[in-house]
This record gives structure tokens, C-alpha cells and sequence, in this order.
């Protein structure tokens, strides 16, 4: 089932083509990577995919509902975590837990137990009670995570998930992101370290506001004949107007 | 970067032309039951200056209080009969000056440029007759006989501090949310932007109901200000200030990307002109006319007005409608531009 659809989307701010004429699909269940330079259009695509602002052309679908007309039940059926972890940090974790699954409609009485699976799954338990400001980036970047799945989404959209986290942390947070898609949660994550692209099913690489590539990390590397997702990413990066 | 360079340019015209306690061209009635030559020279003397000039002509002493709730005259000169020839044959004749105890600052700055003028026409007048006399005037305040400065602090101080909280603290807190990146998660939640925006706002409307609440206690119990006119009016048209800051707070947080210039904008470009133009320090009519145009826009200027009105004068509903529309349009303005703008981020 394809629980993302895109179909020549466009977005235009006046004379400046940010997204042109993207077209893809995500599968349920995929981790799905979406790589490009700053100012490719990343994050103005993913904007339009989370019901955020409507495309100046084009249409597409996510969790089944169309993102231009249906933007109220995408945002329901969609987690996002932000990148800069938005959490409240006056907070405590439990606090934050309840708060956003409150905003996505978790019954109350769930929260509680949920949150308690939550935390021993995590080894957080002990961290209960702490207020979000004192708990290091790599756990916030972990709570960050769970509460954007916390209501069980079809399909959770991680923007720049790993920034400024040291790369033990990272193996870490993908450990998470590979037990979500097991439970059937799609992923679509965007980053700009190459090696993680490697952690993908697929990946799409912008360049200049168009798709230039949509495959396996194996197929690209077989492909272009490259050794790593870096070497990908620099030949087709190379044909870059925008940086 | 732009507010670095435009504040101290503010400030300067504001502090410089703002406080300015001159008096000029200010209005003034007169009841006159003498209508002798004495009487017509003072009254002239005060109409030719730059100072005052001559509004209305009261006949009955009935219609005084009726002009100060009309609100445009500052003061009322009242002549005993027979003025003149109580100056010739006893010496001494009375004048009575009636002003507008709720701003006791204007009070008396008008007070001091009046005796000043009539002093002046008695030196002249002694020059020329030779006739030793005295005229002593006598300085009436209504509203506020003991010439407390509580009476205009009071109300001053309570549209500072509702805008204050309101205005600042709305526009800190939304900022804050942009800074760290939550109004986006919240954006994207399926949270209604307006219940967003609702839910910000209600914190800082029940903290400023209890500070209404608290000043309203203080001023009355500790400072003795009176409240004169009905506590449901006053209610009424704080509610609605208090909507109207709110509503500036959250246009604010709609311009700015961080606290830090909603703090800058809120404080300086808020508070200073609210401080210095609204009548809390400084009174109105000595402003260069630019500042009294600005002074218009506040909406603090209008409120700490209707304050005045029901808590000291204690007038009516009717008598505040001109503020309370203008809070009205004011909010309903503010808000429409906010919400239209709000929108806007999302598409």
C-alpha cells in the first residue's frame, strides 16, 4: 500500500521555482530517505507532504488523504519530529509525552501505560520526572522521536533527525527509527549525512528543486559507480545551480 | 538592526518633545456675573496670550461641572459679582479658578501660567490707577479637592501594567514557541491554529484579571482613590483593554522571529510612548501636535481616559462611548490583521 504518493508537485514563490515537478512513491513500512543540498527543496517539499502549505501545482496523498484538500487528516495520521527536537523544556518527559499524544487524540486512559512501555523500552524510567532542559541531546533527540510516534502514525516525518548528535548516539536513534518500521510506522526522514542514506530502503536525492535520483543506495552506488552514498550524492551535486 | 537605529531617534523625540510643560492655546470658560471692565481685562489678558484662549461662556454656576465632563476646557475662571468695585473700595477682589482634578499634573501647570497672567494684569492696572488691591485667586480642584497625585497615577499605572502583561508577555510567549521550534510541531499537530493562538492567550488574560482585580483593591483600600462610577462599567471597559492588548501582543508575535525583538518591540516601542504619551506623566494638551496625533493610536491613552472618567469623575456608560468604540475598533482591527497574517505563515 502506498501510504505517500506524489504527483508532479510544484511550489512556486513568486518568479522562484522552490519544488519542480516532484513525482515518487513511499511504500508502508519503508524507510524512506530524502537527501539534497541546503536550498534544494527539501524541506518545502516535506512542508507540503505535512499538510504545512499547499502546493502551487500538483497533487499528492499521504496516509490516503490528499495533502491540498484533506491537510486536517494528514496532520492526524502523520507524526513529525522537528530539528531542533521541539520539546518543552520546562516539561518534564512524562509531561511531554502526555501533552503531544493529548494534542493527537490519545485516549487518557492509554497515556498512562503507554508511557510507562515508552520509558523501560527506552531505559529512560529514571528520567521520568526530569525536566527536558536537563537531559542530554542524544535523549532528547530520543524523546523527540517517541513522542512523534507516541499515537502510532501511519508516517512519521523526521526532519534532520541526527544534527549535532555524535555518531554512537545516531547508531543509537536508528536502532528506533528500524523497530518503528517493523511495527509497519513508514519513515520518511531527511538528512544530509550520506552514511545514513545507507540506512534507507530507498533514496531520493534533490538537486536545484527536481528529483535527480529515486533508488536503493545499492542501485545508485551500482549505477553511477560509486563506492559510498557520499560519492552519489557529490557527482549529481556537482550539477547544482543553487549553491 | 532596524530597531537599534530607529529607538534612540524615538526616544530623543519623544523625551525631548514629549516633555514639554509649556501650555499653549488652552481652552478655557469663564462665568462672569461682574462683566465690568476689571473682569473683561483679565479675561483678555488670559485670550490674547499664546497660553490660553477662550472656549465658552458659562451663566449659571450649575453648568460648571457639566463642561469638565465634556472634557475639553482644563479650567473654569469664576469672577465674584461686583468685582471691580470690590476692588476699588475694599482693596481686595476674588477670582476662583475650577480645574480638573483628575490630572493634577495639568492642574496645576494651568493654575501657575493663569495667576501668572493675572498678576501681570494687576501690576499693570496698579501702574495706571494707583489704586492699591489685591486679587486672590482661589483654586478649586473637582474631582479631587486634595490634589492627590494618586488620582492620576492610579489609572495611569493600571493601563501600563495591563498592557504590559497583556502586550509583552503574549508576544514573548508565541515568540518563544517560534525560537524553539514548538509552534512548528504544534503547526503541523491537528491543533487548529486558532486554538493555538487561544490557548497562548488565555494565561496572560487571567493573570491581568487578577492584577485588575489587586490594583483595583490597593488603589481603593491603601491609596484612597475613589471609585465613584459603577464597578461593572469598570470591568467592562478593562475587559476590553485588556482584549485590545492581548490582540497587539499577538500582532507583535506575528512580526517577530524571536523573543528577544518581541521583547524590544513590546517594551520600547510599546511602553515608552505609553509612559510619556498617554497622560500618565505628562499631560496631553502641552505636546507639540505631532505627539498628540501619535497619543490617538494608543489604546492605553483612551482606557487610562475611561478610567479616569468612571473612577474619579464617576460618569457613566455613556459617557466613555467614544473610547469604548474606539478600544472596540481597535481590537477587532488588530485581531483580524493578526489572524490574516498567522495564515499567511502557513501557506
Amino acid at each position: 500500500m502506498k501510504v505517500i504518493t506524489a504527483n508532479n508537485i510544484t511550489k512556486r514563490f513568486g518568479s522562484f521555482t522552490a519544488v519542480d515537478n516532484i513525482s515518487f512513491e513511499v511504500e508502508k513500512g519503508e524507510i524512506f530517505g530524502f537527501l539534497g543540498a541546503n536550498g534544494a527543496g527539501k524541506t518545502t517539499a516535506m512542508r507540503m507532504l505535512c499538510g504545512l502549505s499547499k502546493p502551487s501545482s500538483g497533487s499528492g496523498t499521504v496516509a490516503g488523504f490528499d495533502i491540498s484538500k484533506q491537510s486536517e487528516q494528514v496532520k492526524a495520521n502523520i507524526g513529525y519530529m522537528s530539528q531542533k527536537f521541539a520539546l518543552y523544556d520546562d516539561l518534564k518527559v512524562w509531561e511531554n509525552l502526555k501533552l503531544f499524544a493529548g494534542i493527537y487524540g490519545v485516549p487518557a486512559k492509554e497515556i498512562g501505560p503507554k508511557t510507562d512501555r515508552l520509558l523501560a523500552n527506552l531505559g529512560f524510567e529514571s528520567e521520568r520526572n526530569t525536566l527536558v532542559a536537563s537531559l542530554p541531546l542524544g535523549w532528547k533527540q530520543k524523546l523527540s522521536f517517541s513522542a512523534a510516534i507516541f499515537h502510532n502514525p501511519q508516517v512519521v516525518f523526521l526532519d534532520e533527525p541526527t544534527g549535532g548528535v555524535d555518531p554512537v548516539t545516531r547508531r543509537q536513534f536508528w536502532e528506533l527509527i528500524y523497530e518503528a518500521a517493523d511495527n509497519g510506522i513508514t519513515i520518511f526522514v531527511t538528512t544530509h549525512y550520506m552514511d545514513e542514506a545507507e540506512y534507507c530502503n530507498r533514496v531520493s536525492i534533490m538537486v536545484d528543486g527536481r528529483i535527480e535520483a529515486l533508488d536503493s543506495p545499492k542501485n545508485l552506488k551500482q549505477q553511477m559507480g560509486a563506492q559510498n552514498m557520499d560519492e552519489v550524492f557529490h557527482q549529481l551535486a556537482r550539477k547544482a545551480k543553487r549553491n | 538592526m532596524i530597531i537599534l537605529l530607529v529607538l534612540p531617534i524615538m526616544m530623543i523625540i519623544l523625551f525631548g518633545f514629549g516633555i514639554n510643560t509649556e501650555v499653549k492655546n488652552s481652552k478655557f470658560a469663564i462665568y462672569d456675573p461682574s462683566n465690568d471692565v476689571a473682569t473683561q481685562g483679565i479675561i483678555n489678558k488670559l485670550n490674547t496670550s499664546e497660553y490660553f484662549t477662550i472656549a465658552e461662556t458659562v451663566n449659571n454656576p450649575s453648568e460648571i461641572e457639566q463642561i469638565f465632563r465634556e472634557g475639553d476646557v482644563g479650567f473654569v475662571l469664576v469672577f465674584s459679582e461686583n468685582f471691580y468695585q470690590n476692588m476699588l473700595h475694599t482693596g481686595e477682589a476674588q477670582i476662583q479658578m475650577i480645574t480638573d482634578g483628575t490630572d493634577p499634573n495639568t492642574a496645576n501647570t494651568l493654575v501657575n501660567y493663569a495667576m501668572a497672567l493675572i498678576g501681570e494684569y494687576q501690576r499693570e492696572l496698579m501702574q495706571i490707577s494707583h489704586i492699591p488691591f489685591q486679587i486672590q485667586p482661589e483654586v478649586k480642584l473637582l474631582y479631587n479637592p486634595g490634589m492627590k497625585g494618586a488620582y492620576n497615577t492610579v489609572p495611569g499605572v493600571m493601563g501600563m501594567v495591563l498592557m504590559l502583561i497583556c502586550a509583552m508577555m503574549t508576544s514573548v510567549s508565541i515568540a518563544r514557541e517560534k525560537e524553539l521550534g514548538t509552534m512548528e510541531v504544534l503547526l503541523v499537530s491537528p491543533m487548529k491554529p486558532f486554538i493555538i493562538i487561544i490557548s497562548k492567550m488565555i494565561p496572560y488574560f487571567a493573570i491581568s484579571l487578577i492584577n485588575l482585580a489587586s490594583l483595583l483593591l490597593l488603589a481603593v483600600y491603601v491609596l484612597h482613590v475613589p471609585v465613584n462610577g459603577s464597578l461593572v462599567t469598570l470591568g467592562l471597559v478593562s475587559l476590553l483593554f485588556i482584549f485590545v492588548s492581548l490582540a497587539l501582543g499577538l500582532m507583535i508575535s506575528t512580526i517577530v522571529e524571536t523573543q528577544l525583538v518581541a521583547l524590544l518591540i513590546s517594551g520600547m516601542v510599546l511602553m515608552l510612548p505609553v509612559i510619556l504619551l498617554s497622560g500618565l506623566m505628562f499631560p496631553i494638551e502641552t505636546m507639540p501636535l505631532a505627539l498628540q496625533a501619535l497619543a490617538q493610536v494608543l489604546p492605553a491613552k483612551w482606557f487610562i481616559e475611561a478610567l479616569r472618567s468612571v473612577m474619579i469623575k464617576g460618569l457613566g456608560f455613556s459617557s466613555i462611548m467614544k473610547e469604548v468604540i474606539v478600544l472596540s475598533v481597535m481590537a477587532f482591527v488588530l485581531i483580524a490583521a493578526s489572524f490574516k497574517r498567522f495564515k499567511n505563515r502557513l501557506e
